[in-house]
C-alpha cells in the first residue's frame, strides 16, 4: 500500500526536480501516444524535439517563438504569485498588437525612427488598458478576474476581426481581411540576417532580468509574494491587496501587449484576423513550468517554443495534426502539477496507520 | 405579413431554447461540482471533448443516443483526470482546471481533425401529431428537440436532489465544511469524486448538444467560450439550479439576438454583434458580484480548498 505523507519541510530538490520529472514523463507519454497512433516512437520524438533545432535557422525560430511566451509568462507569474489569476493574456496581447498595428497602418509611409518606439509604447498601453478592465472590476465590484479577463479575450479577438474586415482593411488588398503591410520603419530590426529573429528577443531577455530584480530586491516584489503565500499575514502587515491586484494585472497586460506588438511588427508585419497561436494561454503553462521565476520562465519558454516547432515538423513530415502541440502542452502541465505534489509530500510504502482514501 | 412575423418570432424563441440548453447542462454540472467544494475550470475543455466524441460516434454509428452517451462518458473520463490531481495529489484547483481546458482543446482538435466538414444528420425536433400543430403554442411548447425538455428535467431533479434528498444534503455539507463532514463519517473524497464525474458528464453532454444539434458539425474550438459562460452562470445563479436555468435562457436570448439583428435589417458588423454574449457575461458578473456578502453567503464555504483527511 502506498501512502502520501506530508514532508516536514518542502523538498528543495523537488522544487527544481519536479519540472524535469514532468518533462521526462511528457516525453514518455508522447512516445507512447505516437506509438499508439502507429508511428515509430523514436523517429517521431526525434522529429518533434530534435529535428526542429538541428540547424541555425531552427534555433532562431526557437528564440523567436520563445519571445512572446517569455514576455507573457513573466507578467502572469507575478500575478499568480499574488493569487491574481489573469488568464486573459491572449486578449491583452491582441489589444497590444491592435494598438501598435493601428499606428503602423496609419503612418505606413513614415520613415521616422520614432515610429517603432511609439508603436512599442502603444503596444504596452493597449495591453495595459485591456488588463485594467478586470483589475477595475475586481477591485471595485469583486468580479472574478479569471472570468472577466477570459471574456475580454474573446472580445479582443472579435475586435481585431472587425478592424481587419473594416476600418483597417488594406484598401488595395482585394478585400482580404488583412491590413496593409507595415512600412520598413514600422518593422522590428532583425537580429540575425536571413532569419525572422528580431531585437524583441533581446528586449525580452532584459525584461526577464528586470523582473528578477523587482521580485527579489524590491518591497513590492516581497509584498506580492507575501500576499500569495499568506493573505492573512499580508493583511496584518498592512499590504494593500487592491494595489497588488492592480500591479499584477497592469504588469501582465503591459508585457502581453508588448509581446503582441513584437509579433505584428516582427514575423507577421501586418494585422491579420489571427496573430497568435495561443501564446497568451500557453504562457500559463510556461509560468508554472518555470516555477513562477523569471529565469525559470526563460528556460520553460524555450522548451514550450520547441513544442510549437515540433508540432509543425511532425505536421509536415508525418502529416499529424498541428493540434498535437496542444496535447503535448496540456500533458506537460498535468504532469508538472502532479509532480509538484513531491515538493510537500512524499510517497511511503506500507501503512503506519489505516490509509484514508 | 403578420403570419410571417409570428413565424419569425417562433423561430427566434425556438432558437433561444437551443442556445440555452447546452448552457443549462454545463452550468448544472459545474454547480453540483462546486456545491461539493471543488472548482473545476475545465468546463470548456470537457465540453469540447464531449462535442468531438459525440460527433465521431454519430458519424460512425449514426445513432444520436449513442453519441450523447459517448460524450458523457468522454467528459466524465476527462474530469476523472482532474479529480485524481486535485483529490489525491492535492494540486491547485485553479491551475489544474486551466490545464484540463488546455488539454481538452488540444485533444479535441487532434481527434476531430479528420471530421471537419463531415456532414451528419442533426437530431430532429420531436413531433407530436395534434399537439405540435396547435397555433403558436404548439411549436413553442411541443416543438423542441428532446434535450431541451431533458434540461428542464435535469434542473428540477437537481433542485430536488440538493434541497430535499439525503445525499444532496451530504454533498452540500461536504462543500460547506469538509472537516465537519469527515468527522461525522462521510466519505469526503468519494463524494467529491462523484460530483466531479457528474460535472464532467454534463459538460460532455453540453458539448455534444452543440456539435449534434445546435450546429450539426465539428470545428475546432466550436464551443467558443460557452464553458466559461457556464462558469459565470453558476456565480450568477448564486449556486441555485432554478436561477441557472433562468440565466441560461437569458444568455440563449442574447446569442439569438446577435444572430437575428442583421436579418431584422440592422446594419452592424457581425464581429461587433458576436461580442454581445461575452460583454453580457462580464456585466452580469459585475452586477451579481457587487454585493460581496451575497456571494459569500451563497458560495460553498470550502470552494476551491484542498482537503486532507489527516491534515
Amino acid at each position: 500500500m502506498i501512502r502520501i505523507e506530508p514532508r516536514l519541510s518542502p523538498s528543495k530538490i523537488m522544487v527544481y526536480g519536479a519540472p524535469l520529472l514532468a518533462v521526462g514523463l511528457t516525453l514518455v507519454a508522447g512516445a507512447l501516444l505516437f506509438g499508439a497512433l502507429g508511428y515509430s516512437p523514436t523517429k517521431s520524438m526525434y522529429l518533434f524535439f530534435i529535428a526542429p533545432i538541428s540547424d541555425s535557422y531552427g534555433l532562431t525560430e526557437l528564440f523567436l517563438k520563445a519571445t512572446p511566451l517569455t514576455l507573457c509568462a513573466v507578467g502572469l507569474a507575478v500575478g499568480f504569485r499574488g493569487n491574481v489569476w489573469n488568464i486573459g493574456a491572449e486578449g491583452q496581447l491582441t489589444m497590444g498588437a491592435i494598438a501598435a498595428g493601428a499606428i503602423a497602418v496609419t503612418w505606413h509611409d513614415s520613415t521616422s525612427f520614432l515610429l517603432l518606439p511609439i508603436m512599442m509604447i502603444a503596444g504596452v498601453l493597449g495591453g495595459l488598458a485591456w488588463a485594467a478592465i478586470p483589475a477595475l472590476l475586481k477591485t471595485r465590484f469583486h468580479a472574478n478576474e479569471i472570468l472577466t479577463s477570459l471574456m475580454l479575450t474573446y472580445v479582443a479577438s472579435l475586435f481585431l476581426g472587425y478592424l481587419v474586415n473594416g476600418p483597417l482593411r488594406n484598401p488595395e488588398g482585394f478585400n482580404f481581411p488583412e491590413s496593409r503591410m507595415f512600412g520598413d520603419a514600422g518593422l522590428m530590426p532583425l537580429l540575425v540576417e536571413g532569419s525572422r529573429l528580431h531585437i524583441g528577443a533581446l528586449i525580452a531577455l532584459f525584461i526577464v532580468l528586470l523582473a528578477w530584480l523587482i521580485m527579489s530586491r524590491t518591497l513590492i516584489g516581497f509584498q506580492i509574494k507575501v500576499v500569495g503565500l499568506t493573505p492573512l499575514a499580508a493583511h496584518y502587515a498592512g499590504f494593500s491587496p487592491k494595489k497588488i491586484i492592480w500591479m499584477s494585472l497592469l504588469l501582465g497586460g503591459g508585457l502581453a501587449g508588448l509581446a503582441g506588438m513584437f509579433e505584428v511588427a516582427g514575423p507577421i508585419g501586418q494585422l491579420q484576423p489571427v496573430i497568435s497561436p495561443g501564446y497568451g494561454f500557453t504562457a500559463i503553462i510556461v509560468a508554472f513550468l518555470g516555477r513562477l521565476h523569471p529565469v525559470g520562465i526563460l528556460c520553460a519558454a524555450l522548451l514550450v517554443a520547441l513544442s510549437y516547432l515540433g508540432g509543425e515538423t511532425v505536421q509536415m513530415e508525418l502529416s499529424l495534426p498541428l493540434a498535437v502541440t496542444g496535447v503535448f502542452q496540456g500533458m506537460l502541465l498535468f504532469f508538472l502539477l502532479a509532480c509538484d505534489v513531491l515538493i510537500n509530500f512524499r510517497f511511503v510504502l506500507g501503512s503506519k496507520r489505516k490509509a484514508v482514501s | 405579413m403578420i403570419g410571417f412575423e409570428v413565424e419569425t418570432l417562433i423561430a427566434i424563441l425556438l432558437g433561444v431554447a437551443r442556445g440555452a440548453t447546452p448552457l443549462v447542462f454545463a452550468a448544472i454540472g459545474e454547480l453540483i461540482t462546486e456545491k461539493s467544494g471543488v472548482l473545476n475550470l475545465g468546463v470548456e475543455g470537457m465540453m469540447l471533448v464531449g462535442a468531438v466524441s459525440g460527433f465521431i460516434t454519430v458519424v460512425v454509428t449514426g445513432s444520436p443516443v449513442l453519441g450523447f452517451f459517448a460524450a458523457m462518458l468522454a467528459g466524465a473520463l476527462l474530469s476523472s483526470l482532474f479529480a485524481v490531481l486535485v483529490l489525491f495529489l492535492h494540486t491547485n484547483q485553479v491551475a489544474s482546471g486551466l490545464s484540463l481546458t488546455i488539454f481538452g482543446i488540444g485533444l479535441s482538435a487532434f481527434f476531430g481533425l479528420g471530421y471537419i466538414g463531415t456532414p451528419i444528420k442533426g437530431l430532429q425536433a420531436i413531433h407530436i401529431p395534434g399537439l405540435s400543430e396547435i397555433a403558436i403554442i404548439g411549436p413553442l411548447v411541443f416543438g423542441h428537440d428532446i434535450m431541451v425538455y431533458l434540461a428542464f428535467v435535469l434542473v428540477a431533479a437537481t433542485a430536488w436532489f440538493l434541497g430535499k434528498s439525503r445525499w444532496g444534503m451530504i454533498l452540500r455539507a461536504v462543500g460547506e465544511s469538509h472537516h465537519a463532514a469527515h468527522a461525522i463519517g462521510y466519505p469526503v473524497v468519494a463524494i467529491r469524486f462523484a460530483a466531479i464525474l457528474f460535472g464532467g458528464a454534463m459538460c460532455g453532454l453540453a458539448g455534444a448538444y452543440i456539435s449534434l444539434i445546435y450546429t450539426p458539425m465539428w470545428a475546432e474550438n466550436m464551443t467558443a467560450g460557452r464553458g466559461w459562460i457556464a462558469l459565470a452562470l453558476v456565480v450568477f445563479a448564486t449556486w441555485k439550479p432554478g436561477r441557472a436555468l433562468i440565466g441560461a435562457y437569458l444568455f440563449g436570448g442574447v446569442t439569438i439576438l446577435q444572430l437575428n439583428v442583421q436579418s431584422l435589417g440592422v446594419d452592424v458588423s457581425a464581429h461587433l454583434m458576436n461580442m454581445l454574449p461575452y460583454i453580457a457575461t462580464i456585466l452580469v458578473l459585475v452586477l451579481i458580484s457587487r454585493d460581496e456578502t451575497k456571494i459569500r453567503l451563497n458560495a460553498p464555504a470550502c470552494l476551491g480548498k484542498p482537503f486532507r483527511a489527516d491534515g
